[in-house]
């Protein structure tokens, strides 16, 4: 990992951060909210690791809860999980199979929405499970899922694998 | 997926810092991470609004600001494109709901004009009923009209009454206007009422004014025009006479209707040398073609005998 790697890595997630708390939040389709910031994130965990995962995804937690104003360290709690999740899926096994980068979406998300709403639940802030799971949930998986080959493409090109160095497991079949 | 599938043809799996330095390093760093978030939640969840993390916050969305409005305007024309197709499809939706709304509402207005023109001609009903002119020795039975289509064939009228409210054959029906018909067929919560218009009814009547007698029948005429029937040339009527029911006349078989319903106006009279009686016309006072709510009047002892 390089500096320059991780003001790339930062440049994205910030972006990302500004973009979907300023214009994607506000896009309902189908009752669901893509989440770049989300998706971002994961594609850069998955090309860097599981600490660079979770470094980002702490950074991009505090710009959400800060663009937002909620309670301080509630997404970077959650982003954090899943950077680093995200990053050791990646580190061991995930990063050379093709439905990686879409199961790990689709997987997060599911993991991240449910987080979410039990932190929420549990620090007194109640919503509507039925909305949450039933309606928003099962589209925004979509979303996420639809948006992710742009976006690891994009993340592909701006963070390029670095030619050194031996897999920490590999793959036989 | 083939922008997806890419990553699996690198010959060369990546090496990365992350996973070059120590489990435990990666561990460290993981926990402070979760750490410092858990200890922002609990700080942040407890301070006043004045605490520091909130003025951190504060100066944190006050430098984000300029980078979204950067963005909103970045991607306005964008939004309003969006918005506008939106706009359009929720504008078609609510275009559907907006008229099934005002299919609804137009029903209700219809049902509730229907109810007050029903309450109307109840209430002048009941007027009818506490006025000086309603026979004492008959009790009612108000009804609302189920089927109005009086036909030229047929004209007959359904009403929401029967056998089982007191309702018999062959009693008179009237209205606050006049009389009406009599029930010609009796069920047992609804009732058949044939019109006074139709070509085999028949009323024993007499002029108001003059006491002179005849029989209320259908005319040759088109439309509801009535005429007496029977009524001797050297009888007096005159235009503008008040044409009620005779009731039962002294030397004569009794009569089924009451005496003193009005009926109509004398619209002509008229006189040939080759005929017996006189030719009278009579408009009557009920509109046959607009009755919502009679009243069937009851004898209160057994009705006549008829021959």
């Amino acid at each position: 990992m390089t500096a320059y790697d991780a003001f790339k890595s930062g440049a994205l997630v910030f972006v990302a951060a500004v973009v979907q708390v300023s214009i994607l939040s506000q896009l309902v389709v189908l009752g669901g909210t893509p989440d770049l910031l989300l998706v971002t994130l994961l594609a850069v965990a998955m090309m860097r690791g599981a600490l660079f995962g979770a470094g980002a995804g702490f950074f991009a937690g505090l710009i959400v809860d800060t663009a937002y104003l909620q309670t301080l360290g509630l997404t970077s709690l959650l982003l954090t999980l899943a950077g680093y999740w995200t990053g050791r899926y990646g580190e061991t096994t995930g990063r050379d199979r093709v439905h990686a980068p879409l199961l790990s979406v689709a997987v997060i998300t599911i993991l991240y929405t449910a987080s979410s709403f039990a932190l929420r639940f549990i620090l007194g802030e109640s919503s509507s499970g039925r909305v949450v799971f039933v309606e928003s949930l099962p589209p925004s998986m979509l979303l996420n899922v639809l948006i992710a080959s742009v976006v690891f493409a994009i993340c592909r090109r701006a963070l390029p694998s670095e030619p050194t160095g031996t897999p920490e497991v590999r793959l036989i079949g | 997926m083939a922008v997806l599938g890419s990553s699996a043809q690198r010959p060369v799996p990546a090496s990365y810092s992350s996973r070059s330095g120590s489990a435990l390093r990666r561990r460290l760093v993981m926990g402070v991470l979760v750490f410092l978030s858990l200890a922002m939640i609990t700080v942040y969840f407890r301070e006043s609004d004045k605490g520091a993390l909130h003025d951190l916050q504060d100066l944190g969305a006050q430098a984000l600001r300029p980078f979204e409005i950067a963005a909103e305007r970045v991607a306005s024309p964008f939004q309003d494109a969006y918005g506008y197709f939106e706009n359009l499809f929720g504008a078609k939706e609510e275009n559907a709901r907006l008229r099934e709304e005002l299919d609804r509402l137009r029903l209700q207005a219809i049902q509730n004009e229907t109810a007050a023109r029903e309450t109307e001609s109840l209430k002048e009903l009941l007027a009818f009923r506490d006025g000086p002119t309603f026979p004492r020795d008959y009790t009612y039975v108000a009804a609302r009209v189920i089927a109005t289509a009086p036909t030229a064939f047929e004209q007959e009228v359904g009403i929401a009454a029967g056998a089982n409210d007191g309702i018999r054959l062959n009693d008179p029906v009237v209205t606050r206007d006049g009389l009406v018909g009599q029930v010609t067929k009796v069920a047992s919560s609804t009732a058949k009422v044939t019109l006074l218009t139709d070509r085999n009814s028949a009323v024993s009547a007499l002029d108001l004014m003059t006491e002179a007698t005849g029989l209320i029948r259908h005319g040759q005429a088109r439309g509801d025009t009535l005429v007496l029937d029977r009524v001797p040339k050297d009888a007096v009527v005159s235009d503008g006479d008040v044409i009620v029911t005779a009731g039962t006349q002294p030397g004569s078989l009794p009569s089924l209707y009451p005496k003193g319903i009005q009926i109509g106006l004398v619209t002509s009279v008229g006189q040939t040398d080759t005929d017996l009686y006189k030719q009278i016309q009579v408009k009557p006072f009920v509109d046959f073609s607009s009755v919502d709510a009679v009243l069937v009047l009851v004898r209160r002892e057994a009705p006549p005998r008829l021959p």
